[in-house]
């Protein structure tokens, strides 16, 4: 037998087969992009993956050696990787079907962190193993680098998307709000520049694995203090920038490991990702350095809250609500996170469905960083059955809304807040949804506590507004009642 | 030579990516992300190979294999619960066009 032909051919079909799955790759992604192609993108997608997966264990498990004319098998612990395959293939479909649609943003945020691990230790392993046998001269410099990149993206991710996920589940150890003190902008500077200095020390000095794996813990420890110290209602940036940063760790193992099919995955990924992360940052008209490092929210701006709400705030009645609603046609709702907090979706699909009866046209108005990751109210609502031609964008609702009769605002505070007209407030510039236009805004709301940014908001106070306190849900329901009877 | 050559995928791939992202409506945002995260997964690729590579060679001690193998659990559980929770996702958003 030609053992250098079959070496060949084993090679190309090899490169080919990993090809094929890159192209599917891009194509999944594509069709992911639009409405109608979407499922069958994220199938395309899986078939992408189940033939990288299986090619794999061609290219490393089926080794021709060329020079002792033999074909190598290396499926002899095959046990070990059967056992990693079903325990993380039990564990992801176990959570991935139990999730609650309210979990969405958990969920996401912690499968990217498995995705950034999983990088940090495919690249930490493979460098110690070509170190011990072909030792440290062996070692390019452009693998080196890759493998401090793919150190340092993935344990930001690792942890970056724990504390996310902590932030997102509610755990008491990560508060909501950002943790700051002072000089945190330092600590994290001098960190980085710390790994930066390590990183290169890696790359002069290869023969020293343990770098390595500080980059690793340095890479953690800047991972917890970075998303710790930016609040919940920016989760939308941090959750799509953290899976941005899960591309770009595969594609920097992608270079450690010399293989095409995780340079393009990963790089596909990295580039989607921060495109959605600037779709979020221009919705909330703040630059991405802002987000990141501004420690925004939480702060205690100028005490005028009681100037804006003294003596102009209408407080109502669901039966007063009912009544207006009764004489409405065209009602908009406006959800924001405390609709998922208040787990309130199937009340509103409850009141939509009372309102579409008698003949009311329902849509609703979705701000982009409603919620807390990309999306999240288009989640919620779907989990509720309610068609997606009715989640309107902020640019497609904000001119019905002078020919509104009713808004109802659940939940949300800053994205409907007029203050960003203002050029001198703290959300300056921040797109928002026009509610104060429609003839009659009813917002649900526990109390007149601030939102996220931290400022008052004189929509509350407005003469066509009305304020119905309570539990979104219990109000919601309420509301639902209150409008049967009338 | 083959530095270059993967540099040269690497800058394609991510101008591929911005074109394929442009322009995404808010209602696939969440799958999109999810979508894509599980590609991200693609490293279950560097995993099993790290792992075959080195159980062939037996003498590199414990510790990497423990390491390949939590590694390849890691990117199994980012590659199959994204595409499941996805695709779950997805069926609500299509179930109800009517």
């Amino acid at each position: 037998m030609d053992y250098q032909l079959l070496y060949d051919v084993k090679n190309t079909v090899v490169a080919v087969l990993y090809l094929v799955s890159a192209i599917f790759f891009i194509v999944g992604i594509k069709r992911l992009a639009k409405p109608k192609t979407a499922p069958s993108g994220n199938f395309i997608g899986a078939l992408g993956m189940l033939l990288a997966f299986l090619t794999a264990f061609v290219d490393f498990g089926v080794i021709v050696d060329v020079d002792q004319e033999a074909i190598v098998s290396r499926f002899q612990y095959w046990y070990i990787l059967v056992a990693a395959i079903g325990l993380g293939s039990v564990v992801g479909v176990w959570s991935a079907l139990g999730v609650k649609m309210t979990g969405m943003p958990q969920m996401v945020a912690i499968f990217n962190g498995f995705g950034g691990g999983a990088s940090l230790l495919v690249a930490g392993v493979f460098y110690q193993f070509e170190l011990f046998t072909e030792g440290a001269n062996a070692l390019l410099l452009p693998m080196l680098i890759a493998t401090v990149l793919s150190g340092l993206i993935g344990a930001i991710t690792f942890s970056g998307s724990f504390i996310a996920y902590g932030k997102l589940q509610g755990i008491k150890l990560v508060p909501d709000k950002p943790v700051t003190y002072t000089g945190d902008l330092v600590v994290k500077g001098v960190l980085f520049a710390l790994l930066v200095a390590l990183g290169v020390m890696m790359v002069i000095n290869p023969d020293h694995l343990l770098l390595y794996w500080l980059i690793v813990f340095g890479g953690l420890l800047l991972g917890i203090l970075l998303v710790i110290g930016i609040g919940g209602a920016d989760m939308p940036v941090v959750i799509s920038l953290l899976n941005s940063y899960s591309g770009l760790a595969a594609a920097a193992t992608g270079f450690v490991l010399n293989n095409v099919v995780l340079i393009i995955a990963g790089s596909l990924v990295g580039a989607s990702g921060l495109i959605l992360t600037m779709i979020m940052c221009k919705a909330m008209n703040r630059s991405l350095v802002n987000v990141l490092f501004g420690g925004f929210g939480g702060s205690d701006t100028v005490g005028s809250s009681d100037d804006i709400y003294e003596g102009k705030v209408t407080s109502t009645s669901a039966d007063e609500v009912a009544m207006i609603l009764d004489t409405a046609q065209r009602v908009v709702i406006v959800p924001g996170y405390g609709m998922a907090v208040a787990r309130a979706a199937t009340p509103v699909r409850l009141l939509t469905e009372a309102l579409e009866k008698r003949g009311v046209e329902v849509v609703f108005g979705i701000h982009p960083v409603a919620g807390r990751m990309p999306g999240h109210m288009n989640v919620l609502l779907a989990e509720e059955s309610i068609p997606y031609e009715k989640l309107l964008d902020l640019d497609t609702v904000n001119p019905t809304f002078p020919q509104t009769d009713v808004v109802i605002v659940l939940g949300a505070n800053d994205v409907v807040n007029p203050l960003a007209r203002e050029p001198k407030s703290a959300i300056a510039g921040m797109p928002i949804l026009d509610v104060d236009k429609a003839r009659t805004c009813v917002v649900i709301k526990r109390s007149l506590s601030p939102g996220f940014a931290g400022i008052a908001n004189p929509l509350f106070a407005n003469d066509n507004t009305l304020m119905l306190f309570g539990d979104g849900k219990a109000a919601m329901d309420d509301l639902i009642k209150a409008y049967k009877e009338v | 030579m083959t530095v270059i050559y993967l540099i040269t995928i690497f800058a394609m791939a991510v101008f591929l990516g911005f074109e394929l992202i442009t322009k995404v409506p808010a209602t696939l945002h969440t799958p999109l992300m999810s979508g894509s995260n599980a590609i991200s997964g693609i490293t279950i690729v560097g995993a099993v190979g790290i792992l075959l590579t080195q159980l062939s060679r037996g003498d590199v001690g414990v510790l990497p294999f423990i390491l390949g193998a939590v590694a390849l659990f890691f990117a199994t559980v980012n590659v199959v619960g994204g595409f499941v929770v996805s695709n779950r996702m997805l069926q609500k958003f299509k179930g109800r066009r009517s």
